[in-house]
């Protein structure tokens, strides 16, 4: 480790940081191997044109239910497609849902926690409504909002970021109401810094890290609940090959091509691993103080 | 005490409102015309006009709104738009396995999950904590569906252990009944179990480093008593709170577990409901399910004081 140490003396801040990352993923080996696994699904789908084998759509009716072999890696399926290709196109949905709605709820969830944490009278009206969506298991909210829309990857992607925001708005009001009574926010106010000026260079800044951790959970259970809408036939549509949708076909199919299910099941299960690995990771490096409550 | 307890009963009244009124307002503020989108693809224009007046879409918002709320005080929730049947009827249909599948996960969850929690507390750092640990994020990664068919495939196919699907209500014998009822279960609590075996690990944990857990052992009590009798009661408050809020993973689970092992409860009225887009089925069972969450936490709330004696109000 000698070098790495000389050579982050010789050369400014870039190599420095990059050895702290070596150090952190060292000291949380799990973390590391989460985000190799989720690097490995990211790698699959971008490159699914390059590393499949097949046309994921294409249809073979004479190599209709083939074991894996050699030819096809993860076999076919009931219409004789290959499940391997069809895998890695699939990944491309699950990693697209997920990232999206942990994009989308966080941001909107800030948006409504910073405003109830500062506003009383509206803090009051945003956290009754909040505590009433969070009653609601959110698969049902999500099935309910889709058995209304046109089943598209967007009504997906609505449906799974609703149920989603009562819980970061819960953690960022929570969490703007212990900041801004501290004695900084005090002195920025009697300087005369107006509410956008305290809001983005005192607030947000000290929100970011518990967003970031709450941001991976959601895309993980995102990219599963993406799969069971799919499954249950209220998610993405069937002709789009998500995880979800192969699986949802497979399942006739369990007695005399099992390997239609299981494969893309080990990779859906992979990422959300990966995921939740790295969430864990970033959660007791970036917070020691959140990782004491699990 | 009792001015807690009326206020935290109270508490679900604003909650159980809003509940109402969302899934009132869902139907209204969707995008396009629901009664078209309900009617379907082939639907003529005097079909999507017969659906939107048997929904009351046609009336004021408010009217609505107050036949809604009138008609939910009088239990009535509804009628199906697909079997013309009372929403209440049908979800009096599906109670039952709905009900056993989900009493009978909550027992095998908090009865693998709470001991194996504990041991892995009790043996924290060693290979029996890792492997909890690698069992408790593993729980959380797999999708449940998943799960069920491969539980199908390897004990109902291969193995012929058990039978593939289906339910069998308890009053015809209770070995076909519980033989129907171990993998779904298992299926179903997988999550649930992950999730308590987590908290029990990270909350007994605290609790034995405390000083009066280091009393207890100079008193010369053995491991066991104070594991079981000092440390996990002491840590029983966010092992109960997070049994509470995991029953909105257990309900969600049922939805997709009823429809892997074609179990006729709530969960595939829900699915047929989707198919069918019979919208008063899904409101209905919607605010079924929310109501039993909200209960279900407010019994977790209350149970505090009997768990803590230091709780008071």
């Amino acid at each position: 480790m000698l070098s790495a140490d000389t050579r982050a003396g010789e050369i400014a801040l870039p190599s420095r940081s990059r050895s702290r990352v070596r150090r952190v993923l060292r000291r949380h080996p799990t973390m590391a191997a989460g985000g190799a696994l989720l690097l490995l699904m990211v790698l699959a789908g971008a490159l699914a044109p390059i590393l499949g084998t097949s046309d994921p759509l294409d249809i073979r009716p004479s190599e209709r239910l083939r074991a894996p072999s050699g030819e096809h890696w993860f076999g076919t399926d009931m219409l004789g497609r290959d499940v391997y290709s069809r895998t890695l196109y699939g990944s491309r949905i699950s990693l697209a849902v997920g990232v999206s709605v942990a994009l989308v709820s966080t941001s909107v969830g800030l948006l409504i926690g910073v405003v109830s944490g500062y506003n009383r009278a509206v803090d009051s009206v945003v956290m009754r409504v909040m505590d009433g969506i969070m009653a609601i298991p959110a698969i049902l909210l999500a099935i309910a909002l889709m058995a209304l829309s046109k089943a598209s990857v967007g009504s997906v992607i609505a449906a799974l970021v609703l149920p989603e925001i009562p819980r970061v708005v819960r953690l960022v009001r929570g969490l703007v109401l212990t900041i801004r009574e501290n004695v900084y926010i005090e002195a920025a106010n009697a300087l005369g810094a107006g509410f956008f000026r305290i809001v983005l260079r005192h607030i947000l800044p000290n929100t970011l890290t518990p967003l970031i951790v709450q941001a991976t959970y959601i895309c993980a259970s995102a990219v599963i609940y993406e799969a069971y809408l799919s499954f249950l036939g209220a998610g993405t549509p069937p002709e789009i090959p998500s995880w979800g949708n192969i699986m949802a076909e497979g399942r006739i199919y369990i007695q005399l091509g099992f390997w239609i299910l299981l494969f893309p099941g080990i990779c859906l299960g992979l990422t959300v691993l990966g995921i939740n690995l790295v969430g864990d990771g970033l959660r007791d490096t970036l917070d020691p103080r959140l990782a004491k409550r699990v | 005490m009792r001015t807690y307890l009326l206020r935290r009963v109270l508490a679900t009244v604003p909650v159980m409102l809003v509940v109402t009124v969302f899934v009132f307002a869902l139907l209204r503020i969707a995008p396009g015309d629901p009664a078209a989108t309900i009617a379907g693809d082939n639907a003529t224009s005097e079909d999507i006009a017969r659906v939107r007046t048997a929904l009351g879409l046609d009336q004021p918002l408010l009217t609505q709104l107050g036949i809604w709320a009138a008609s939910l005080a009088a239990g009535d929730l509804g009628t199906s738009i697909y079997s013309r049947l009372p929403v209440t009827h049908l979800i009096g249909q599906r109670l039952e396995p709905t009900l056993m599948l989900t009493l009978t996960t909550l027992i095998v969850a908090v009865g693998v999950a709470v001991p194996l929690g504990v041991l892995a507390a009790w043996k924290a750092g060693t290979w029996i904590d890792r492997a909890v640990m690698v069992f408790a994020v593993l729980g959380f990664s797999l999708p449940v569906f998943w799960l069920g068919f491969l539980f199908i495939w390897g004990f109902s196919i291969k193995l012929h252990w058990l039978p593939v699907q289906g339910f069998v209500s308890i009053g015809d014998g209770i070995v076909p009944f519980l033989e129907h009822l171990v993998l779904p279960s298992l299926t179903l609590g997988m999550v649930y179990m992950a999730l308590i075996a987590r908290i029990t690990r990270a909350s007994v944990l605290e609790v034995l480093s405390q000083d009066y857990i280091r009393t207890a052992h100079s008193k010369g009590l053995g491991d066991q008593t104070v594991l079981w009798h000092h440390a996990l009661k002491n840590a029983s408050v966010p092992i109960v709170t997070i049994i509470g809020i995991g029953i909105a993973l257990l309900i969600g689970g049922v939805v997709v577990t009823e429809s892997v092992f074609a179990i006729p409860g709530l969960g595939r009225l829900t699915v047929d409901a989707i198919l069918h887009r019979d919208y008063p089925v899904i409101q209905g069972i919607i605010l079924v399910f929310s109501s039993v969450y909200v209960l279900v936490n407010l019994l977790v709330d209350l149970s505090y004081t009997f768990l803590d004696p230091r709780i008071r109000y």
